[in-house]
């Protein structure tokens, strides 16, 4: 029986023979934590008994969750995680690299690699076919320690991608698509693998905005074959080396296999206050929004930025709507200045924040008000989630986004751009 | 070891109780003062939670508690509270490994027959739960033996303490 690419990769760094169900302990080839799931990795560590962390050099932390720090409080783990990666001599991105997800991918993210991050997006790297996966404090502290976790290797769902998107259509409402059908609990413990025609077509860019929400159905990773696309995007970042091709095995066996034909979607928006409420914008007629936040881990990279760039460039955003954007990282940044982006985007009245996590998790920069709705290019809109348990979270593409910017209520950006 | 019998209450919660449910994320600040955290447990779904929770009472949850965040502050501060076992339909995959990381043990059973406010009784060698209250039995799915060691020594840093590895059975 051939093999899923979660079944060859695991094998890869455990038993060869590691087919779905089984409990391998495998090594890993990073291991990070974010600010503010950092500091109890350390106590834990501290409590493990255990002195040395494996792999210095493969192991990260990046401070971007409440960067720069918004209190004392976080300002104290600040210096925390510094004294750690003094002592340990691991890596630190401090205030302003941008957020972790990004930054694995630029600079760590390789075919065929197991990542393990205390934070739930990990699973984004799985676009560089990585065996990319988030867990707690505690289970990182070990890997920082031993080099290597457990893992209970999972069953794959295909989705089977044909056509090509239609205008005003972008990656963000594929999976938006996709979570609506599955469930927000559709694909727990579960691995998506990416597959079909389509696949040629579809950006790094648009690969990792999709992996990126494989957990939002309760996946353990979302997997994309390392192709030319993988190539191309690896050699940008000047690790070429890094490539190798990986593809599941043509009779590998899957729980489940579902196809989505990509040119019958529509621009998509999740309503409060769960990821898998998905409804399509056109039937959103009339819902105002008093902020608008593009960036994340999700969508704020560079392509994202050009599309709102572009809708909203010599336009002004509505006088009642405030629009927030935050680069995903300093080189998102850097060539989004570049190319005129941000002087778009500035002009039409946007704020820019620094690159990290920014409003997305209510901790600092853009916390809504009682009763204030949001549309965001995030990628969860739980109660609560941006700071307030009384203000309501919409999530769509940068194309919604910016075309919402620009009306004041949510709107199909096929409304918007001609 | 830990001991492996437990009589409690139920505290009945519904479907897709997320991690910020349990532990909003605006107070991460407070995330190095467990104590403080603590306070605001379950904050805007259940008032009063800390007052209503009693030691050794259970959460009763449906389908996929605990989903989104990875933060181990969430089944940290359940653990905080008292609460003895967490019982649900399914539960999410991080939560999950988070609570037995934390030696909280999470049951997965038919949780639709148990009412709030119900006794019950858990044999979690056995992975037994009596109804007392209905008089019902419900058997839990059997968890992988790896995490069933680690629960068993009460969680992760325990674990490893003990074996400076993962053991595979
Ligand atoms: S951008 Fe949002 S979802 Fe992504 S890592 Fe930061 S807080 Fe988490």
């Amino acid at each position: 029986m051939g093999k899923t690419l979660a079944e060859k990769i695991l094998g890869g760094k455990s038993q060869p023979d590691a087919t779905a169900g089984d409990i391998v302990v495998a090594t890993v080839d990073l291991v990070f934590v974010q600010d503010t799931t950092g500091p109890l990795t350390i106590r834990q560590f501290e409590q493990s008994g255990l002195k040395t962390i494996a792999m210095p050099g493969k192991t990260a932390i990046f401070l971007d969750h409440a960067a720069p720090s918004p209190t004392q409080q976080t300002s104290n783990d600040h210096i925390l995680l510094r004294r750690f990666a003094r002592e340990t001599n691991c890596h630190i991105y401090d205030v302003g690299n941008g957020i972790c997800h990004q930054l694995v991918a630029e600079l760590f993210a390789n075919p065929g690699d197991i990542i393990v991050g205390a934070d739930s997006h990990t699973v984004t790297a799985g676009a560089l076919c990585a065996f990319a996966t988030g867990m707690g404090s505690t289970d990182i502290a070990i890997a920082m320690a031993l080099g290597k976790t457990w893992f209970r290797v999972p069953e794959t769902f295909l989705i089977n991608l044909v056509g090509s998107f239609p205008q005003g259509v972008y990656a963000k409402d594929l999976i938006l698509y996709l979570i609506g059908q599955l469930g927000a609990d559709g694909a727990t413990y579960k691995a998506l693998e990416f597959g079909g025609e389509s696949l040629a077509r579809l950006t790094m860019s648009e690969r990792l905005s999709i992996a990126n929400m494989a957990v939002e159905a309760g996946a353990k990773v979302g997997l994309f074959p390392s192709d030319e696309i993988t190539q191309g995007f690896l050699s940008s970042q000047g690790r070429s080396d890094s490539y190798k091709p990986l593809y599941p095995d043509a009779d590998a066996n899957y729980e489940r296999i579902i196809s989505i034909n990509l040119s019958q979607l529509e621009p998509m928006v999740s309503f409060p206050h769960s990821v898998d409420n998905v409804r399509s914008a056109r039937d959103t007629k009339g819902i105002k929004i008093h902020q608008v936040f593009i960036g994340t881990c999700t969508n704020g990279r560079l392509e994202d930025l050009a599309v709102a760039a572009s809708i909203l460039q010599g336009k002004k955003r509505h006088p009642d709507t405030r629009l927030l954007i935050a680069p995903a990282s300093r080189q998102v940044l850097l060539q989004a200045i570049e190319k005129g982006y941000i002087h778009s985007l500035v002009e039409a009245g946007a704020v820019i924040l620094p690159p990290g996590c920014a409003a997305c998790l209510g901790l600092h920069q853009g916390v809504l008000g009682d009763g204030e709705a949001c549309l965001s290019t995030a990628n969860r809109n739980f109660k609560g989630r941006m700071g307030n348990p009384e203000a309501m979270i919409y999530l769509a593409s940068p194309a919604t986004a910016a075309a919402s910017a620009i009306t004041g209520e949510i709107t199909d950006p096929r409304e918007v751009v001609t | 070891m830990r001991e492996t019998l437990f009589k409690g209450k139920a505290i009945k919660l519904g479907d897709n109780i997320s991690t910020d449910d349990i532990i909003p994320g605006r107070f991460a600040y407070l995330r190095s003062d467990l104590a403080e955290l603590s306070k605001h447990t379950f904050e805007d779904l259940i008032p009063n939670f800390a007052s209503r929770a009693n030691r050794g009472d259970f959460l009763v949850a449906g389908g996929n508690f605990g989903l989104g965040s990875s933060r181990e502050h969430a089944p940290l501060v359940i653990k905080m509270s008292g609460i003895a076992a967490i019982l649900a339909k399914s539960a999410a995959r991080i939560f999950f490994r988070n609570a037995i990381n934390q030696g909280l043990p999470v049951l997965l059973c038919d949780t639709g027959q148990i009412n709030d406010g119900d006794e019950l009784e858990i044999n979690l060698t056995e992975g037994v739960i009596i109804n007392l209250t209905s008089n019902a039995k419900l058997t839990s799915n059997k968890m992988p033996p790896l995490m069933s060691a680690i629960l068993k020594e009460g969680g992760l840093i325990p674990y490893i303490k003990k074996r400076n590895d993962f053991e595979l059975q």
